[in-house]
């Protein structure tokens, strides 16, 4: 057997390759776009009635085809986008001139075939460009998950109040044992709530349970209506069009809104793509979607995102399902909830698509808990990456839509949301939440940290919860009572928008004033750069400033009541002795400055530095360079006073050279770059070679450790200790000779 | 004052005037305090037909006839109780109904609850499950 390469034996252990790649296989619908077997976009009319369809006949149409030409076709704007071919088309989706309004227009009149194939002849690129312009909602936001293995009441309100106070606009539970269902969904009601006012709540189940938690009040909005791109996996999934349409006016009804959801790979993982490609059945299901009148979809592959990323230009694929939809002018819950891939890295390229355009709801689900307790699969991003995503937005001044939120704050709204649902409990007769559990729900890192319930006790009482029917203002009642009016009045006003029903329009999400802000009136106008939504003013100041973050001004030490360690002397002068070797300080050694990056007093490694030298039997003398603050420049300067020609240069930050005054000042005989990493035996080896040099001795080079994040984490300080040195330079001035203080005050002359 | 379906969104705020409950109360009536003397119960913490009509109105005159027109839907629709509802839905699924069957909720719509575009919609998914092999004679049997 021929030998392996390590390089890429060890890229074959990485994380990446536990996925699976693979070649496209369009007959089990395992392509992203453009399948061979996609239909010819066509539409026919006769007497205003469609009789063919994307190369179907009316006689061959399935029920999804039916209900499109019924329902979902615009005639007039289809005689109009007929005019265009697909390349206009898809220049006018990136022609900044062309209004959104013009584009939703012509959509309407649009088949699935053809809308696939216009957004599939833009580059990513141009695909978030044109999302970004068609977005319905003028600013973006985002949607949480909160859930956890042990179904703890006191920690799903806990982190539905977090979740609600770092600005999530909709937080979506689900449920293990589905029996649960009505005490989670109370749970997130009254800690989001408690969070803030106006998120609105929603539990993942059977659309039936679902509805009935709704009609109760307990619930708002639903997400959980899956279509499908081809009739034998919409009928397997138990439902036909006409079913979910009902179900979507049935919601309504009960003024709960509601949105779709699909997502390409869906039919092949079900085994009836036909044969098509995913991004051609995705806009099957968006045609529908829309025709059924929901005001908007959750897709982009969302639970077969990683499906959709086997195959080539997958990522791709699934920002164009999210760009369509916002074409057809729905409301778009982009996706990124489910786990995309084993890489961060993979995983957060996906994620740009949709984060950098912006998207109604970035995520359909950020799992707001650690990944441990996250009952939707997985969470692509959870607890542990919320710096990352918060500091993510802060460098592209991008709205995410999460806000910063210090220890102190969340510990607060917390422990309030666990005694909140703690007084609903007791109010109800439910199994006691303990003052226990609601330290721990405040507290904890995962559900591991709660004690374990009596599953049994509180499924009974959820049971209770159905058959008495007990509702969102028997729970505002209760918080009443029991001195959470805040949190009651916040649950009364999510009543209140059930009877006004203006959160039913098209991207609806309600500020903590209980203000509508919809597709109606808060549209998305972007009309090119500086319109639309920007992140700026006090948005920008909150998403900017981390509870992390660092006044740089705080990061320089103040050293003025320190004693001094070293005393100027006189101008230095020329040094005619050849075992003369100068340690050359930079301009804020020792004086301004006191300590080097890596943590080292200036006073022992001036010491390490003179010991070195006369280690190597050669004589150090003590110079600070006043006129130049870079490294090579005060050890060149340092080298021509020297009788030997050798010097040390050394900045305050702790970088070091070895010079010699025949050689250019860039040039050198050992540069110490690494500052953070030398050890005052470094200091002493350096001293050392220099007197080596000095004498024309063997010298091995000094050994230094290379750590290459040591600038991605010090670069900053490097920064502010460098500006010191730099401000403290004296232009023109000659260099002054030093003696070094000793530990108990008295100077001594350097030179013995 | 007229109902202006563009500049009267929100009504929550805009048109407080016309938003009821089923029960009659205006928005202003949905308080604590009403809450705490018993004036408030849960059934009347939703939109009524009159409601989903005007945000109907609001939605055609956004350009979106396909969610007016699942809101009008919806407002014939709150008149129909909650089990019905579900009956409803579940006649709908594949291989639930007969074509008969189908035909027999159309007709209860149209007449308990005035859901004419409901019956409608109910009528035209009886028409395609029978060319689609949707209904529940045509189950294929296990």
């Amino acid at each position: 057997m021929s030998p392996r390469s390590r390089r890429f034996v060890e890229r074959e252990r990485r994380e990446l390759r536990r996925e699976v790649l693979i070649t496209p296989d369009p007959d089990l619908g395992l392509v992203a776009m453009n399948g061979p077997n996609d239909p010819e976009p066509g539409l026919k009319v006769e007497q205003g009635r469609v009789v063919r369809l994307d190369g179907r006949s009316e006689a061959e149409f399935d029920a999804i085809d039916h209900f499109i030409a019924r329902h979902g076709l615009d005639l007039e704007a289809a005689a109009e986008a007929m005019a265009f071919d697909d390349a206009e088309l898809a220049r006018r989706l990136v022609d900044v001139a062309v209004p959104r309004e013009e584009l939703v227009r012509l959509a309407r009149g649009l088949t699935p075939a053809r809308l696939a194939r216009v957004v599939s002849l833009l580059d990513p690129v141009e695909m978030m460009f044109a999302l970004k312009k068609l977005r319905a909602r003028r600013a973006p936001a985002n949607q949480a998950h909160v859930t956890n293995l042990k179904e703890n009441p006191g920690l799903l309100a806990a982190d539905a109040a977090e979740a609600a106070a770092r600005g999530f606009a909709e937080i979506e539970t689900t449920v293990g044992v589905s029996r649960y269902a009505p005490l989670n969904a109370m749970a997130i009601l009254v800690g989001s709530q408690t969070g803030r006012p106006g998120v609105l709540t929603q539990c993942a189940i059977e659309e039936r349970r679902s509805l009935q938690l709704a009609i109760q009040g307990i619930t708002t909005y639903a997400e959980t209506l899956s279509v499908y791109g081809t009739e034998p996996v919409f009928v397997d999934g138990d439902d036909t069009p006409w079913s979910k349409g009902f179900l979507a006016s049935a919601y309504a009804s009960r003024g709960i809104k509601v949105r779709f959801t699909s997502g390409g790979g869906s039919e092949a993982l079900m085994g009836h793509a036909g044969g098509c490609s995913m991004l051609y059945l995705e806009a099957r299901c968006l045609s529908l979607a829309r025709a059924a009148g929901s005001q908007g979809v959750q897709n982009g592959a969302i639970s077969c995102v990683a499906l959709v990323m086997s195959v080539p230009a997958g990522s791709r694929e699934i920002l164009a399902e999210n760009l369509l939809a916002a074409w057809l002018d729905l409301e778009v819950a982009s996706g990124n909830d489910a786990i995309a891939s084993h890489s961060p890295t993979r995983r957060t390229a996906k994620l740009m698509g949709q984060f950098l355009p912006g998207t109604d709801f970035v995520t359909s689900g950020w799992s707001v808990m650690p990944r441990y307790d996250n009952m939707f699969g997985g969470g692509n991003y959870d607890a542990d990456d919320i710096d990352e995503w918060l500091t993510i937005q802060r460098d592209w001044q991008v709205d995410g839509g999460i806000e910063p939120l210090s220890e102190d704050e969340a510990v607060s709204v917390r422990t309030r949301a666990a005694q909140a649902i703690q007084a609903v409990f007791a109010a109800f007769d439910f199994p006691a939440i303990t003052d226990e559990e609601v330290e721990a729900a405040t507290y904890a890192l995962d559900s591991r940290d709660l004690p374990d319930r009596d599953r049994a006790a509180d499924v009974a009482a959820a049971d209770r919860v159905l058959a008495e029917g007990i509702s969102g203002l028997d729970v505002a009642r209760e918080l009443d009572r029991h001195g959470f009016t805040d949190v009651a009045e916040a649950i009364l006003g999510m009543q209140r928008q059930r009877v006004s029903g203006d959160y039913l329009q098209t991207s609806a999400i309600i500020d903590s004033t209980g203000a509508v802000s919809a597709a109606v009136n808060d549209p998305n106008c972007y009309s090119g750069p500086g319109t639309g939504y920007t992140l700026d003013g006090e948005r920008w100041e909150r998403l900017q400033h981390l509870p992390h973050e660092l006044d740089a001004r705080t990061l320089d030490e103040a050293t003025d009541s320190q004693q001094a360690v070293v005393v100027e002397k006189h101008v230095a002068k020329v040094g005619n002795e050849r075992d003369d070797v100068v340690i050359a300080l930079g301009p804020a050694f020792a004086d301004g400055l006191r300590m080097t990056i890596g943590g080292l007093a200036h006073q022992d490694v001036l010491e390490a530095l003179i010991q070195g030298v006369r280690d190597a039997g050669a004589a150090p003398r003590l110079v600070r360079v006043r006129r130049a603050s870079d490294v090579a420049f005060i050890g060149h300067d340092g080298a021509a006073l020297a009788g030997s020609g050798v010097a040390v240069g050394i900045q305050s930050k702790g970088t070091a050279v070895i010079h010699r005054a025949d050689l250019q000042p860039l040039d050198n005989l050992e540069l110490f770059g690494m500052a953070p990493s030398l050890t005052l035996d470094s200091y002493r080896a350096i001293g050392r070679n220099a007197g080596g040099y000095a004498l024309k001795q063997r010298v091995g080079p000094v050994p230094t450790v290379m750590d290459n994040f040591a600038r991605a984490k010090l670069i900053v300080r490097t920064t502010l200790l460098h500006a010191r040195e730099t401000a403290a330079i004296t232009p023109g001035a000659p260099a002054i000779e030093l003696e070094l203080v000793a530990r108990d005050g008295t100077s001594r002359t350097a030179r013995v | 004052m007229a109902f202006d379906p563009i500049a009267d969104f929100p009504l929550g705020s805009r048109r407080r005037d016309l938003v009821r409950t089923p029960g009659g109360l205006g928005l202003d009536e949905l308080t604590l305090d009403a809450l705490r003397s018993g004036r408030l119960d849960a059934s009347e913490m939703r939109a009524t037909a009159e409601t989903l009509e005007l945000q109907a109105q609001v939605a055609r005159a956004a350009g979106r006839a396909q969610l007016a027109a699942n809101l009008e839907r919806a407002a014939e629709l709150t008149g129909v109780p909650d089990e019905v509802i579900l009956e409803v839905y579940t006649a709908l699924r594949p291989h639930r109904s007969t074509a008969d069957e189908l035909e027999a909720w159309a007709d209860r719509l149209e007449r308990d609850f005035q859901a004419t575009l409901t019956a409608a919609f109910v009528r035209e998914a009886r028409a395609v499950y029978a060319k689609r092999n949707l209904l529940l004679a045509d189950e294929p049997t296990v």
